[in-house]
């Protein structure tokens, strides 16, 4: 698994459900972090060179590469518009969330 | 049994305890009486009888640091410190207990800077006492030899995964000589099996370790480890059978009872001097005086049980502290006295405080210690806690 | 040594589409994270990551979100560096091959608590790579100087008032302090220009023992910027010269980028909060550090 994904987490309801100390699984996510964007990226895809400064710069590493079209994993993007301020073609447009 | 007996240091004994449990990783920082320790294994190292990385840290932050590193990678790791070195460890002592990384390290009791003394009492580690560390005080070098293949064993159990210190007067234990048994390879590699944890970063099963909880979780961790240390008092046992029916010694689990059968008045104490207590008890009862020792081995977890087993049993209790919560009373004293507050009996108590930065503790005080407790059978009375080796005149 | 011809490149074309360090809690934009991102991205899966408190552990690991898709621990605040070494001679005990322990601590906790253990993991020359993230200020306690932190900055224990113009100090002189060690491989490299930084990161990691890089990594939050000009400030804080682009190897210095002409630094620190109260004096005091030091480097390292 490339990215790990949304899971969901069953809360201990006994004291043998905690691990024995605080280790974890690795890459463990029972939360999105979506919530957090006001803005969300649009990608105008005839624009796009798939150069993939985007995909380099994004901080939470939510732009997919691997189907020769950049995609966005729109559950932990967090709106922050490094990819539309970095895109050399404008490719990237932030467009205001509707709640 | 064949033996192997050889003439050396208690710090020499800790050397060859650590050297026999096959440590991966030790990382220790110099200090005076831990030393001769460190160099031991660093020889050791050097002569190839130790397969284990030395690593020559800058300080006891980072040998407390790399220890929990190597553990948290799943090797058996070793530390030793004193006084304050130990202190300057403190953030990680709590870390590592805390990361439940069963680290294993020596600690060479020593008086606490100001004013500066390199010589020994137990004001070091028992200041640490909360810093979720299982504590053993050992009487003798064969007891610090044993002492740290065993502690390896218990500090690894599943159900402890806890860090363990095993603590051994400065001077008085870690530079005198004395004959000790080294025990075989062999049998102590069928004693102790290699180290295995669940709590570990591997890459076949990859984990975030160290983690940061919410006040949603904090408490159950916190209730673990609290768990984890009672349950270390059965392992305790385990370990001390086990270790007794392979080498031929026993030390009696969390506390050592000596002539305390009949006793009506028992003196409690840590360490080294329970060996001077030992002269006075056979002194006093060839003059027809009840008197005994409770040797603590463990001051954690706390053998509370065995303690109120003794109060139901005697008149007289007395502690003797090699240290003082400045303020009110010796720490040993404060963890007793609540053990015996939950018991339906009254005993008399006193709390004798003394044996600070390395002054002996003679027989003829610890004979007046039991002389006091013996007339306090009568008196009814609590006292407040007594400096009792005090050279000068005090204005009380 | 290491020649980085020898060494496959690592780009954003055939970087692993794995990601390492997901789903955390950085603030949008953070510096930070894109390094931490990226370098893990070059080191791959047989890396054990040691982060001690601060931003990027304290946004990776809320129990039960965790955001290290590899092997990774927080460490005490000093001591990053040590449980790293304690790690590497694990792992090399225990006869783990093909493993490489690396560190991301902050500015806070590589030039100040950290210190005394990172140079005794240097002078060790322990199998780690260890990256200051260097944001300028403690931002996880709350925007606090640190001895990174550079001339001016208006902190929230340096405020900026009629007697005190915030900072006054300059930044310490990290890099060179961590090549003094005579170490076998430092650099200096900045988000803003982010395949020098893969670049030296990989080279950081086909390089045995102990190994340094100090990547510039803005932080919106405590800058005062908005939160997607983060690579830009960061290729800002190069391009006017306050943040060079260096290596240390085989104990001789290599200035990567030696451009003619500067970028004004003005606009760099106007396009800052932290920087805004500054006075045209204040301004040149940077400019003048920063042409000693230029003139100085060129010197002696060219
Ligand atoms: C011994 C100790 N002192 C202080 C702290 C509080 N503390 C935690 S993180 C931090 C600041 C971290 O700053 P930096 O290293 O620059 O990392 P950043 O948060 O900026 O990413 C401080 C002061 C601590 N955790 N431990
Ligand atoms: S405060 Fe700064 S460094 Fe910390 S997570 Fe936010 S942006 Fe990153
Ligand atoms: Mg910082």
């Amino acid at each position: 698994m490339n990215r790990p994904k949304h899971t969901e987490f069953t809360f201990p309801t006994h004291i043998d459900d905690y691990p024995t100390g605080p280790q974890y699984k690795a890459g463990y996510l029972p939360e999105t972090n979506a919530g957090w964007r006001t803005f969300r990226p649009v990608v105008d895809h005839d624009a796009c060179v798939y150069c993939l400064r985007c995909y380099l710069l994004c901080p939470d590493g939510t732009i997919i590469k691997d189907s020769g079209q950049i995609k966005i994993d729109m559950d932990y993007c967090k709106g922050c518009g490094v990819c539309a301020h970095e895109c050399p073609k404008d490719a990237i447009e932030m467009v205001k969330e509707q709640l | 049994m064949k033996t192997n007996k050889i003439f050396i240091s208690g710090d020499e004994a800790v050397a060859q305890g650590v050297r026999l449990s096959r440590p991966h990783v030790i990382a220790a920082y110099p200090i005076t009486p831990q030393t001769i320790t460190v160099e031991r294994l660093s020889e050791m190292v050097e002569a190839g009888e130790m397969d284990g990385e030395y690593m020559h840290v800058e300080s006891e932050h980072s040998a407390i640091s790399a220890t929990m590193g190597a553990s948290a990678v799943g090797a058996r790791t070793f530390t030793a410190s004193s006084s304050q070195g130990l202190l300057y460890m403190a953030e990680g002592l709590h870390y590592c207990s805390g990361g439940r990384w069963p680290v294993v390290m020596m600690n060479a009791n020593r008086s606490v800077a100001l004013p500066w003394s390199i010589y020994g009492d137990q004001r070091d580690s028992l200041s640490l006492l909360d810093c979720g560390w299982i504590q053993v005080y050992v009487e003798d070098a064969q007891e610090a030899l044993d002492m740290i293949i065993q502690a390896y064993k218990i500090a690894e159990h599943k159900d402890v995964l806890t860090p363990m210190m095993v603590n051994l007067d400065g001077f008085i234990l870690t530079h005198t000589y004395e004959l000790v048994e080294i025990p075989e390879q062999k049998m102590v590699d069928e004693f102790l099996p290699p180290f295995q944890t669940p709590n570990k970063m591997s890459f076949e099963e990859p984990k975030n370790l160290g983690f940061s909880s919410k006040p949603d979780d904090n408490t159950e961790f916190k209730y673990q480890q609290n768990e984890a240390m009672f349950k270390a008092v059965d392992v305790i046992r385990e370990v001390d059978q086990e270790f007794a029916e392979k080498f031929g010694r026993k030390y009696h689990d969390m506390v050592e009872e000596y002539r305390c059968e009949d006793a009506d008045v028992v003196l409690v104490a840590l360490g080294s001097v329970c060996g001077t207590v030992r002269v006075v008890v056979d002194k006093m009862r060839a003059a027809g005086k009840k008197v005994g020792l409770l040797k603590i081995r463990y001051m954690r977890p706390f053998p509370e049980a065995e303690v109120k087993d003794l109060a139901q049993r005697v008149q007289a209790i007395g502690v003797i502290d090699k240290d003082i919560s400045f303020g009110y009373e010796g720490t040993v004293y404060t963890n007793v006295n609540s053990a015996i507050s939950k018991i339906d009996k009254y005993v008399f108590k006193s709390n004798f405080v003394g044996g600070l930065g390395g002054r002996d503790i003679t027989k003829a005080e610890i004979e007046d210690m039991f002389n006091h407790l013996l007339d306090g059978i009568e008196k009814k009375s609590e006292e407040k806690v007594e400096f009792f080796s005090l050279n000068v005149e005090t204005n009380d | 040594m290491t020649n980085l011809v020898d060494i496959p490149k690592v780009n954003a074309k055939n970087m692993t589409e794995k990601e390492f360090f997901y789903g955390h809690k950085a603030c949008a934009g953070c510096g930070g994270s894109v390094a931490v991102r990226l370098a893990l991205k070059v080191l791959g899966e047989r890396t054990y990551t040691a982060l001690p408190a601060g931003c990027m552990s304290a946004v990776g690991f809320i129990y039960p979100q965790m955001a290290f898709n590899t092997n990774a621990i927080i460490t005490t605040f000093p001591g990053a560096a040590s449980m790293a070494s304690g790690i590497a001679a694990g792992a090399k005990a225990l006869g783990q091959k093909d493993v490489k322990t690396v560190v991301f601590a902050g500015d806070g906790g590589t030039a100040d608590i950290g210190f005394q253990a990172l140079s005794g993991m240097i002078d060790r020359n322990d199998d780690v790579l260890y990256i200051c993230y260097d944001n300028e200020a403690y931002m996880n306690t709350g925007i606090q100087k640190s001895g990174l932190t550079p001339y001016g900055t208006k902190t929230t224990t340096t405020p900026a008032g009629k007697n005190i113009p915030g900072t006054v100090t300059h930044k310490k002189n990290l890099f060179e302090i961590i090549a003094a060690h005579d170490i076998a491989y430092a650099a200096t490299a900045s988000i803003g220009y982010p395949q020098d930084f893969l670049n030296k990161v990989n080279k950081a990691k086909h390089t045995k023992g102990a190994t340094f890089i100090h990547v510039y990594a803005s932080c919106p939050t405590g800058w005062g910027t908005p939160t997607e000009t983060s690579i830009e400030i960061a290729k800002d804080a190069v391009d006017c010269g306050l943040i060079f682009l260096a290596e240390f190897e085989d104990g001789e210095y290599k200035l990567n980028r030696n451009p003619k002409e500067f970028a004004s630094v003005k606009d760099y620190l106007k396009k800052q909060g932290r920087f805004k109260h500054m006075t045209d004096e204040d301004i040149q005091c940077v400019i003048e550090n920063r042409d000693r030091k230029w003139a100085r480097m060129r010197k002696q390292w060219l």
